[in-house]
């Protein structure tokens, strides 16, 4: 018995190590990226790399001189924020509507809902570009909130559908019975009842249009380029930089990587489309 | 009776929004798309208009850059498939019993997806992988070997570690929780009963694992097969075309050479090709979603 006890123990020290060892070599990217932003530049170029080092705050102080950061963190916000909002406001009357009142057609539109993802936005890429600049929404944040929209419809309805799906029938029925609209029970009995799960939706919407970076790369330049646009202008080298370049890269990610962590658990459920639980 | 039509009708109204938009969505861009692949549309030679039919077509399929680019789309998006998935169950599976710092290690094996791939671009290119102060080189070095520049000698390997690195996440993320519904006891009676680590994994863990792994081959395909800000802020394409896969060709067709025509007929190709990993994929595993 105590032989066994004795392998079972070994045996969760060792998965626990390997574990470990294996999530900080994943992990290391980030860390280091991390611990480069606090360098000098002479630090962060020097060879082989230092570990130990005198931590600064320049290089947050700088890259906003050098590259306006607040202005394109702003971008970030009013589009990242914009597009889920008004997503939300359509995705929930069409999911409410799915997961209550199924028709026969319920299924394929859902699976043709998925399908528009698949549709790859090189394949239209030149006729929004002009369509934009018809219309004038080339570097403007109302086109890219439009685009991001677009974009994320379908898992916002996709995420709200299942979780609407495991609120029972009945109760939506008893307050119909008691008297109450459409509105009313969207917004009285629904709302409240999956507030968890909407904020795990609300999140990735947040997470997909803060990171996105083929339209905003294509379709902004610099009055509506959002941080992954500014992050991408450090991809040609003016002498010493790498350390701005982390700073910038850390202020861009940390936002989205605290959402992600919060909510990994409800993440799984819209990032597989409601397959996976 | 204007009452129970209404509230027959309403729930229409409630999708139709929806429904619209990305009707719209998809049927607008794509018929121009068809139209000006049609076209001789260049935007720095206005004069030059006219019905081509499918001249485009064939002008895109000569272009020295299309079978590298299809290539590498294939390259990529198979071997980061490979890659993900393999070491995305076996690291659900080692993380799976619970050890010390069980919660920590979750939180740092799946940070890398909420790292913005403009931003995962540059972090591999300079600071890990770039031949002088990157951290690959130290480690090379170290070890007494020639630092390598990875993004010259060795371009495509270099985009698929980092996009690789991006996606094992997602891969994680899906598989570990997936691994939560496995039967626990079922598994322990197997252990009981003699049954080896491996066959336990062979027989029980890795059938539960078959719709979570389709489900992340399938939505990994439809994002791998249009990568895009990793390439351009990386490698921008080269050298030569070691790196350019469709998405990348189709933009530096249209937004840098201007060719209109010949971009769209490249996209209709793009969307052509995504539509035939989508009908299989579908096929496996859409069925599935929606039993959900």
């Amino acid at each position: 018995m105590i032989s066994l006890k004795n392998k079972e123990f070994v045996n969760t020290v060792i998965i626990g190590v390997l574990s470990w060892l294996v999530a900080l070599l994943i992990f290391f990217p980030i860390l280091w990226m991390f611990l480069t932003s606090f360098k000098t530049e002479i630090d962060a170029f020097a060879t082989p790399p230092s570990l130990f080092f005198t931590p600064t705050l320049e290089n947050y102080t700088l890259i906003n001189e050098r590259s306006d950061y607040w202005h394109f963190a702003w971008n970030s916000v009013v589009t990242s924020l914009g597009s889920t909002f008004i997503g939300m406001l359509i995705a929930i009357p069409a999911a409410y509507s799915m997961a209550f009142f199924e028709t026969k057609r319920t299924k394929s539109t859902l699976l043709w809902m998925l399908s528009t993802k698949m549709l790859p936005a090189v394949g239209v890429l030149v006729p929004i570009y002009l369509l934009f600049k018809d219309f004038g929404l080339l570097d403007t944040k109302t086109g890219l909130i439009i685009i991001f929209t677009l974009v994320n419809l379908p898992i916002m309805v996709w995420m709200s559908y299942t979780y609407f799906k495991e609120i029972p029938k009945e109760i939506l029925e008893a307050g119909r019975m008691d008297g109450a609209n459409v509105v009313q029970e969207i917004f009285k009995i629904l709302l409240p009842m999956s507030k968890g799960g909407l904020a795990a939706t609300v999140l990735l919407s947040l997470i997909f249009s803060w990171n996105e970076a083929f339209w905003s790369l294509n379709l902004t330049a610099f009055e509506a380029a959002p941080l992954s646009a500014l992050v991408a202008s450090y991809s040609s080298p003016e002498g010493l930089f790498w350390a701005k370049l982390s700073a910038v890269s850390t202020l861009a990610c940390a936002p989205i990587l605290i959402f992600g962590w919060l909510c990994q658990k409800q993440l799984v459920r819209g990032l597989s489309f409601g397959a996976v639980k | 009776m204007t009452s129970t039509k209404t509230k027959q009708r309403m729930p229409f109204f409630l999708v139709s929004p929806s429904v619209l938009l990305l009707l719209m969505w998809m049927i607008i861009p794509l018929s121009m798309t068809i139209y000006f692949s049609t076209i001789s549309y260049n935007l720095l030679y206005p004069d030059n208009t006219g019905f081509v039919g499918l001249e485009n077509f064939a002008f895109f399929m000569d272009d020295p850059g299309f079978l590298p680019g299809m290539m590498n789309t294939g390259l990529l998006v198979g071997s980061t498939l490979l890659i993900t998935t393999v070491l995305g169950v076996l690291i659900s599976v080692l993380v799976n019993r619970p050890f010390w710092g069980r919660g920590i290690v979750r939180i740092m094996l799946i940070s890398p997806f909420f790292i913005m791939p403009t931003v995962n671009a540059l972090v591999w290119k300079n600071l890990l992988l770039h031949p002088v102060s990157g951290v690959f080189a130290a480690v090379w070095s170290f070890f007494g070997a020639q630092p390598v520049d990875w993004l010259t000698e060795y371009p495509l390997t270099s985009i698929i570690m980092i996009v690789s690195w991006q996606w094992l996440p997602f891969a994680i993320l899906i598989l570990m929780t997936a691994l939560q519904s496995l039967d626990q006891e079922q598994q322990e009676a197997a252990r009981l009963d003699g049954a080896s680590p491996f066959a336990i994994f062979r027989y029980l863990t890795l059938p539960h694992l078959s719709r979570p792994i389709a489900v992340v081959v399938m939505i990994e395909t439809i994002f791998l097969l249009s990568i895009f800000a990793e390439i351009f802020t990386t490698t921008g394409g080269g050298p030569g075309y070691e790196t350019t896969n469709l998405a990348y060709l189709i933009y530096s067709q249209a937004l840098l050479q201007f060719d209109v025509g010949l971009a769209s007929a490249g996209g209709l190709i793009a969307v052509l090709l995504a539509n035939v990993a989508a009908f299989f994929l579908v096929r496996m595993v859409g069925k599935n979603m929606t039993d959900a």
